[in-house]
């Protein structure tokens, strides 16, 4: 029986008082969701069956959209639903250990990391903001129309190259103002971290994606966040801006990642 | 006003973004290299291009769809 089950992690929070574990929530197998406690800690963890969940099945679950859709909110969903007793540490999708006593080990082992995490984001959540433009609303004034007296070839060929300098200016302005929306919007958060832009066809729009951040942004300062989103929205007419959250502190729990992935940045004290 | 927000569903890229890509890494025993990013990259990749195929053949002869190389 033993070897047939695995502990999925969803999340680590503080050892609750009365020792409860989250009410009522199921996890990615459809298992119910139970707390192993240690050294003050609580790992919020599942039993799944390694005949869906170990390595090699994963891989191919992943090509899956359909199971990858139902298992991430699945996973999200216990996450969320611990959130709602205090603050947790939301543990990236798919870690697995052998046993509960594992878990128990790492927990142990790594109780300074998660005490220090927790009071870091206490009292803060994080918001996502995204920012899409139409490439065209950054486009340069047409020019003069090229000269009658270039030859039809010479005409074409300077034709394509303004055109395609014009896309770099237009994607160097919308990425200015991106930069500007940025920069007041990280100054009520107490860290960011960049996201890169999501994929056309998985996100569903148009034009250039050029701001996928989240923002940890103290509670004390949400409605001032929201607002502020609006605002900017409105100052810059030609970029549409979409808010996300509250979330679970997902970008914001890890340590510093590698170049091209989300990398929380610290705000100076 | 923020209990409105939470209430509607999370678009799945966003929360891709965030299950798949964030969240603490510890060494998982099981599923240590699923877990690494770049494993998960590469499937969504994969899983990306075949969402773009269907897309395309449902938008025959309307929009054009984004195409990359590769």
């Amino acid at each position: 029986m033993t070897d047939s089950l695995a502990t999925w992690l969803y999340a680590v929070t503080a050892a609750p008082e009365d020792g409860a574990p989250p009410q009522g929530l199921t996890g990615v197998a459809d298992e119910p969701v139970r707390l192993v406690e240690k050294a003050g800690l609580a790992a919020v963890v599942g039993s799944v069956p390694l005949e869906e969940f170990d390595e090699d099945a994963l891989r191919g679950h992943l090509e899956d959209l359909e199971w990858l859709e139902r298992t991430a909110r699945a996973h999200h969903r216990v996450i969320n639903g611990a959130a709602r007793q205090g603050q947790v540490i939301p543990l990236r999708f798919a870690t697995l250990y052998h046993d509960d006593d594992r878990v128990r080990a790492m927990l142990q082992e790594r109780r300074e990391d998660f005490t220090a995490t927790l009071r870091r984001v206490a009292g803060r959540t994080e918001w996502g903001v995204k920012a899409y433009v139409d490439p065209r609303s950054f486009l340069p004034d047409p020019g003069e129309p090229a000269g009658s007296e270039d030859s039809p070839g010479t005409a074409y060929l300077l034709r394509r190259r303004a055109q395609r300098q014009d896309q770099e200016t237009a994607h160097l302005r919308a990425t200015e103002r991106a930069e500007e929306i940025h920069a007041s919007l990280a100054a009520l958060a107490v860290a960011t971290a960049a996201h890169p832009p999501q994929d056309t066809a998985l996100a569903a729009y148009e034009g250039w994606m050029v701001l996928n951040n989240s923002y940890l942004v103290p509670d004390g300062l949400t409605e001032e966040f929201t607002a502020l989103v609006t605002t900017l929205g409105e100052r810059y007419p030609a970029i549409t801006l979409e808010v996300s959250g509250p979330w679970p502190p997902y970008s914001f729990t890890g340590p510093p990642k590698a170049e091209g992935q989300a990398r929380p940045e610290e705000a100076a004290p | 006003m923020t209990r409105a927000i939470e209430r509607r569903e999370v678009a799945l890229v966003d929360l891709l973004d965030r299950v798949l890509a964030g969240g603490v890494v510890i060494a998982g025993e099981i599923t240590l290299t699923i877990a690494d990013i770049d494993l998960v990259r590469i499937s969504l990749r994969a899983l990306i291009a075949s969402v773009r195929v269907e897309n395309e053949e449902e938008e025959r002869g309307g929009r054009q769809g984004v195409r990359h190389d590769g």
